[in-house]
């Protein structure tokens, strides 16, 4: 691929991540510069979530990673043993989780869970962490710090667990946040604040922050570079206002058309969606994952599609030309 | 807390009558409790006698009135057979039984506790099959006829352990194996399947994304959350091996409370065994309370 | 996350089936075996169980010395022939197996279903006197009664008939709770099905598989527990060739002749665990995790 960044925080070439009876990641290569925030957007079961799971290598049991290199600075993640990976994960590389209800021990208390991150990684006392685990809860915007330390997960709501496990990400000053879809669990007006609060925090910290989305709202608020995932594979990637501007890939047309674009879309005009389900890709499988739902496939997206460059830092994965119009398409 | 406990000490009140009247009606409605005190060679005078002079032949709610009053003042009645008050017998028995199930329970969570463990975080491997297998064969295994095999090898040929009593200490290791056998294939299984499911959470993966320790994860986040049903169920178990020392202690010869039910109801010797029944109901009563508040302390849940 | 979860997590399914499925054809030979033998006893034995011959006491099994070809598994302590003893033996067994599981299904089934279906005030009844069941000490009562009644097969069958229940009445219970809110159950009230057609055609059709599974398990335990009763001498009668009865007159004879402990130990042994084989395959079959509540 040709996302050569010497200086990325993140660089993940040609990464493959196989069940025994599917392939859930074909080939994903994207990189991540410091304080840059960088959008995976696909439907779910695209295999974005086992993208960013292949990072931190919590894949769950039964999956095979294999890649050129998953690079962290100048590490290569690839080769690093588990105890290794322990000692970035939470530390230099932080995660957040979709489901803020189920993804903190019910059995022990929010400072408990906070703490221990820091105790951990920094060797300090529990005053030391329990302070640090205040101070970060008060910059995520939880008001009475110290009562919230001694509360148990169910006390609190939906909007509190998540930014409370945005402070326990943040604990260790991290480089690299992965946030795999952080509001889609949460009520609409509760993601409207989580999503300022992290935009907010990335600039502040300089984070490199990894979002993983299926709503391209979000993409359009958040991200410089986003890349589009379809069945296992980047099927198109580049700056966001140029994807925006100019969406090449059938699949990543048929994904804006399914979202009204203030200022693009005309009020009464029917909004687009794309027929079918994302296919659930056996091993051997070749081509275009797309195909099925295309309605502008031929033979040729049987084969091997090659990543094609349209200019401006922009990819995609088609056969198509770049600027091709709907209705004039070969 | 306190509603719930004050509702919890409620219940097993009603549960003890409840037992206690079962059993009552029980020994005294099913077969003539006269003539079997009075044993098979007794004539329809001796039974007579006997009838008149416990009482037998009072309405049974009478009786049954008469029983608990007593009993609630700690008097349990006489023994027919030893002559003796029935709550001294039961005192001088109660330590041999409980000292017997607590080594059960001991030896039992010592086992099962960390092969559960290691099972579920070797999901699928041989281990995990292997512990598994273990744990069917226990299943299957006859505790008497374990305790006869164990006489035979341990006592008899290799000579390293008594075949019966207590008059050392380690009197009470083949009993307490035998005893803690029953219980190992279930604590195990679910010490097994709870952490399994635990270690399936998605807090587990948060942890794991914390970096936190392989132990940490599994002694502290995992083994936590597997630990509720494992409380209760070495309740349950604790109160069956209790109840299970009847046959137990008869292998073993130990005169702990089985032993002397065993022998009274061999002998209708019923006061006793009623007794008896009352003593292990409320034990198991007991301490199925303090399994339920230890789970309350261990899942701030349930304590809201 | 989750969706992805949903769609790989299974992967425990596909590891070594055959390890299972080999298991559960173990257990099912068993348990056929068992009925077969216990069904065909009289054409399969070679001595009359019940023969005794003073003068062919304690013959050791073949394989060791001073057997008798004629009685493959040696004689007892009055000289009766072993295997034949063990193969009738396998006739008591089933039947306590079987017949217990049937008194005991219907007892806890019905609790189970109407405490599940009804719930509130009749749900906590039957919690309450399942609690009640489970704090009476199960074979202390069973030894009780059998003494007071006099000991005979039937004695044994109901009296645990009567109390090994709760585990029926415990998984009928949450597994009613489950189907009653099912779409087929309020079509059915809703055509004006009497409350007996849903109990019995709706719910108990759907809960069924998990009932066998507790089946399987509830037969194992009546085994185990009438050779408990038998071998404390409160069980079946002599002279009757139950294999806790055996293990218990081949008791006082163990330490010189060890061997007379083992066949009925062995045949105990191997038919439990065959049928608890038997029930965990159909457990893995069922998949829904039905709970381990007291396994």
């Amino acid at each position: 691929m040709a996302l050569v960044m010497p200086n990325a925080v993140l660089s993940i070439a040609n990464l493959r991540v196989s069940f025994p009876r599917m392939e859930a990641v074909r080939g994903v290569s994207l990189a991540l510069n410091r304080g840059e925030v960088h959008c995976v957007v696909g439907e779910s079961g695209c295999g974005k979530s086992i993208s960013a799971l292949s990072v931190m290598n919590l894949l769950p049991r039964g999956a095979v990673r294999s890649a050129d290199h998953i690079r962290f600075h100048e590490h290569d993640l690839l080769g690093m043993s588990e105890r290794q990976m322990a000692r970035l994960r939470g530390d230099k590389i932080a995660m957040i989780f979709q489901e803020p209800m189920t993804s903190l021990n019910p059995a022990y208390t929010v400072g408990s869970q906070m703490a221990e991150v820091f105790e951990r990684h920094r060797r300090t006392t529990r005053r030391q962490a329990l302070d640090r685990a205040a101070e970060l809860l008060a910059r995520v915007g939880i008001t009475a710090p110290g009562m919230r330390l001694a509360q148990y997960p169910h006390q609190l709501s939906g909007g509190l667990r998540q930014r409370m496990m945005i402070a326990m990400a943040l604990m260790c000053d991290p480089e690299l946040l992965i946030a795999d879809e952080p509001t889609t669990a949460l009520d609409v007006t509760v993601q409207a604040q989580i999503l300022r609060l992290l935009h907010k925090l990335q600039q502040e910290m300089g984070l490199a922050l990894l979002l993983i989305t299926h709503d391209f709202g979000i993409v359009a608020r958040m991200a410089q570079r986003v890349s589009v995932m379809y069945a296992g594979e980047v099927v198109e990637s580049g700056p966001v206002e140029q994807i925006f501007k100019a969406p090449t890939h059938p699949y990543t047309r048929g994904l804006l058309d399914c979202i009204p674009v203030p200022g693009v879309t005309k009020a009464g005009e029917p909004l687009g969606s794309i027929p079918g389900v994302v296919p659930r890709i056996a091993p051997g499988f070749l081509g275009c994952g797309f195909r099925d739902r295309c309605t502008l496939a031929t033979a040729e997206c049987a084969e091997t599609m090659r990543l094609r460059d349209a200019g401006a830092d922009h990819f995609y994965r088609c056969r198509l030309p770049p600027n091709w119009k709907q209705g004039t398409a070969p | 807390m306190l509603s719930f406990i004050l509702r919890r000490l409620w219940l097993a009140a009603l549960v003890c009558l409840t037992v206690l009247v079962v059993s009552f009606t029980l020994t005294h409605l099913s077969g003539d409790l006269a003539a079997s005190i009075a044993g098979p060679n007794a004539t329809a005078a001796d039974i007579a006698i006997i009838t008149k002079n416990y009482g037998l032949d009072r309405p049974l709610v009478v009786q049954f009135l008469d029983w608990a009053s007593h009993a609630a003042e700690g008097d349990l009645g006489r023994s027919y057979l030893f002559h003796a008050p029935v709550s001294g017998l039961i005192r001088d028995r109660l330590p041999v039984t409980l000292t017997l199930g607590l080594t059960g329970l001991t030896i039992a969570l010592l086992i099962a506790l960390p092969l559960g463990i290691l099972a579920a975080v070797r999901e699928g491997s041989a281990i995990d099959r292997g512990i598994m297998l273990v744990a069917l064969l226990g299943q299957a295994m006859p505790g008497f006829w374990l305790g006869l095999v164990l006489i035979v090898v341990f006592g008899l040929d290799l000579q390293w352990l008594p075949i019966s009593g207590i008059d050392t200490w380690q009197g009470y290791i083949m009993p307490g194996f035998v005893l803690a056998f029953s219980a190992i294939p279930a604590l195990m299984r679910l010490t097994r399947s709870g952490m399994i499911e635990a270690l399936c959470a998605d807090y587990i993966r948060t942890a794991r994304a914390k970096g936190l320790s392989r132990s940490m994860i599994i002694l502290k986040h995992a083994l936590r959350n597997a630990a509720m049903p494992v409380v209760s169920i070495t309740a349950v178990q604790l109160g069956f091996m209790l109840g299970g020392s009847v046959v137990t202690e008869s292998v073993f010869a130990l005169p702990g409370l089985g032993y002397l039910a065993w022998e009274s109801i061999t002998k209708n010797d019923f006061p006793v065994v009623q007794a008896v029944v009352l003593f292990l109901a409320i034990i198991y009563i007991v301490v199925t309370l303090l399994a339920d508040m230890l789970n309350a302390l261990l899942d701030p849940r349930l304590r809201a | 996350m989750k969706a992805a979860h949903d769609t790989y997590a299974p992967s425990k399914r596909w590891r070594l089936p055959t390890f299972g499925h080999f298991a559960t054809l173990l257990g099912a030979v068993i348990v056929a075996t068992a009925f077969l033998v216990a069904v065909f006893a009289p054409y399969l034995t070679p001595h009359d169980p019940f023969a005794q011959d003073l003068n062919l006491r304690l013959i050791p099994p073949i394989w060791m010395e001073g057997s008798q070809a004629t009685h493959l598994l040696g004689t007892d302590q009055i000289g009766r022939d072993y295997l034949s003893r063990l193969i009738y033996g396998t006739r008591i067994s089933v039947l306590i197996g079987v017949l217990t599981v049937v008194t005991s299904g219907i007892i806890g089934i019905t609790l189970g279903i109407l405490g599940g279906f009804y719930g509130g005030r009749i749900d906590a009844v039957v919690m309450f006197v399942i609690t009640c069941r489970l704090s009476i000490p199960l074979i202390l009562v069973a030894l009780t009664v059998v003494a007071l009644v006099g000991s005979s097969l039937t004695v044994v069958i109901l009296t645990l008939g009567l109390l090994l229940w709760e585990r029926f009445a415990v998984v009928a219970r949450t597994t009613t709770m489950q189907v009653r809110n099912l779409d087929y159950i309020a079509a059915a009230q809703a055509a004006g099905a009497s409350r007996a057609h849903i109990l019995l055609r709706e719910v108990l059709p759907n809960i069924a598989n998990h009932l066998v599974v507790v089946a399987t398990l509830e037969m194992a335990l009546a085994i185990l527990l009438e050779a408990a009763l038998s071998f404390l001498g409160l069980g079946v009668p002599q002279p009757l060739p139950s294999w806790g009865l055996m293990i218990a007159e081949a008791k006082e004879y163990m330490f010189f002749s060890p061997w007379v402990i083992v066949a009925p130990g062995v045949a105990l042994f191997i038919l439990v665990l065959g049928i608890n084989l038997l029930g965990d395959g159909l457990r893995d079959m069922l998949r829904a995790d039905l709970r381990q509540w007291r396994s």
